[in-house]
């Protein structure tokens, strides 16, 4: 076989494992919040399909699936259709740039990676950004109040937490002196945990902000005024049901895994161990390959943890406090993290 | 390949461009200058700068095109109507758009040398620090003042925004 054909089997091949194995962990990670929200709240959360409740993801999946499409009469057909591919599309391009482990080539083709650009970092902020459009197009084109007001709450508050997210991430760009995501993690690879940036590159202050700004962006509590049920209903989703509504569904499930990802890749060392080189290095070729999967699938799980965890225990925003933290504090303090780390890295 | 590339996002380019114009309701016209802002980024990575495309989908499909949907959406603004006005616009702008494409044409055919020879895909790559050396280095005066200039439009901005007490 030609090396381009065996180069665009090989990617097709990848992109299809990915996107199964992140639909899987979308499925599942719903399984986990229903049931971590369950014992944060004294209860067992779905226990009855399957084994502790494991078939339950499926068994959502068919209800979804088999459910009655209503289309409302009044609503605008073109962008009501367009609007959750739109959403789900965004979601899951941006898992395109993540690398999963070390470079490790197979007949020339990265195995971890999809697609390792120089504008990585770029490509995920860019492609979050056109993700508004799948929740501000699905409340504009319901023709429903709530829907609106949903997705109009929605884009602002997209618009003003994408700055303090993007401000935050430049003194990570500053150190690895390159947007590419590999290079990011390569930064950070020296002695371990020491080294992370939210440790050793003096990113813990960004680190939060990332974190609270892109809890905003992926629209969840504290920041799920869009789909504040006590007072819109369903927010932006109202008048969906059925298939479309699992695609908005899964847009935001796979968002968090995105989140996690990015997390795990700007400050806390990406597929690296957090020994550094105290640990052997192992024998076997498999292990050794794997084990740095395994650290990165690890510290996803604890972002997408903590994503329960905050979801189980605060309480929701209001709309003025809301915009007032993301312009008022948090925007001067990411641009007061950007002098400091230009002041600390300068001296190189 | 990369002709192949340049077709497809070329032509999506002009479709959305004419849909722009020929779409009644504005929510569908800014959808199509989405599009169009999209394929110029696919264009401008054809052409070797990936920072630009990137600054492209970023700032003008992401936020400047968010803030036009969102005033559409506030105002829900309605399909727009036919005045004689908006009829003359066609006798005059078709002849009008010939002229400008031929003179733009002729002009960046003249002048082909100096600005330079971009290639598809051959090209040689402008990578994110050659930018930067540029504009922070070269260009540093110039860059800032447009700073300054663009701060003292928020001011004004803001100055015209805020109500009297």
């Amino acid at each position: 076989m030609s090396p381009l054909l065996i180069y665009v089997l090989l990617s097709i091949v990848k992109i299809v494992v990915v996107l199964v194995i992140l639909l899987m962990c979308v499925a599942y990670t719903v399984l986990l919040e229903r049931k971590v929200v369950g014992r944060i709240q004294n209860r067992f959360g779905p226990s009855r399909v399957g084994p502790f409740g494991l078939l339950q993801p499926l068994a959502d999946g068919l209800k979804l699936f088999l459910k009655e499409d209503i289309m409302p009469a009044s609503v605008y057909r073109p962008l009501y259709i367009l609007a959750p591919i739109i959403a789900l599309a965004c979601a899951l391009l941006s898992i395109a740039v993540i690398p999963f482990g070390a470079n490790i080539q197979f007949h020339g083709v990265d195995m971890f990676q999809i697609a390792d650009l120089n504008i990585g970092l770029l490509v995920i902020l860019g492609v979050t950004s056109i993700g508004v459009y799948g929740i501000a197009l699905s409340g504009w084109s319901s023709n429903n109040k709530y829907s609106l007001l949903g997705s109009l709450r929605s884009s602002a508050q997209m618009v003003s937490y994408e700055l303090a997210l993007g401000l935050s991430l430049i003194g990570v760009v500053i150190r690895a002196e390159s947007l590419s995501l590999r290079k990011i993690v390569d930064s950070q690879s020296a002695h371990g945990i020491l080294s992370w940036n939210v440790f050793g590159g003096f990113q813990i202050v960004a680190f939060f902000i990332y974190l609270i700004a892109a809890y905003a962006e992926t629209n969840r509590a504290p920041f799920d005024l869009v789909e504040a049920e006590s007072e819109l209903t369903g927010g932006y989703h109202t008048e969906y049901s059925s298939m479309k509504f699992a695609m908005f569904f899964m847009a935001e499930y796979a968002n968090m895994i995105t989140v996690g990802c990015v997390a795990t890749l700007l400050f806390f060392g990406g597929w690296t161990s957090p020994f550094g080189n105290l640990l052997p290095t192992p024998h076997n070729i498999v292990i050794q390959a794997l084990l740095p999967v395994f650290w990165f699938v690890l510290k996803v799980f604890f972002f997408v943890f903590l994503y329960i965890w905050v979801r189980g225990t605060t309480p929701r925003f209001r709309y003025d406090q809301l915009m007032g933290f993301g312009w008022k504090f948090l925007i001067p303090l990411a641009i007061a993290n950007i002098v400091v780390a230009a002041l600390i890295y300068a001296p190189r | 390949m990369y002709l192949v590339i340049f077709f497809i996002f070329g032509a999506l380019c002009i479709g959305g461009a004419l849909n722009l114009l020929l779409q009644r309701h504005p929510i569908n016209s800014a959808l199509s200058l989405i599009v169009v802002m999209t394929s110029l980024a696919v264009l401008y990575l054809l052409l070797g700068a990936e920072f630009l495309a990137a600054a492209q989908v970023i700032v003008y499909s992401g936020a400047i095109m968010v803030l036009f949907t969102f005033v559409i959406m506030l105002l829900n603004a309605g399909e727009e109507e036919r005045t004689r006005g908006s009829r003359a616009a066609y006798l005059v702008g078709f002849p009008g758009v010939a002229a400008l494409l031929g003179l733009l044409t002729c002009i960046f055919l003249s002048v082909r040398t100096p600005l330079g020879n971009a290639q598809l895909g051959g090209g040689t790559l402008v990578t994110t620090a050659d930018l930067s050396r540029v504009l922070f280095r070269d260009l540093l005066l110039p860059f800032e003042v447009t700073s300054v200039l663009i701060l003292v439009a928020i001011l004004g901005a803001v100055a015209l925004a805020r109500k009297e007490s």
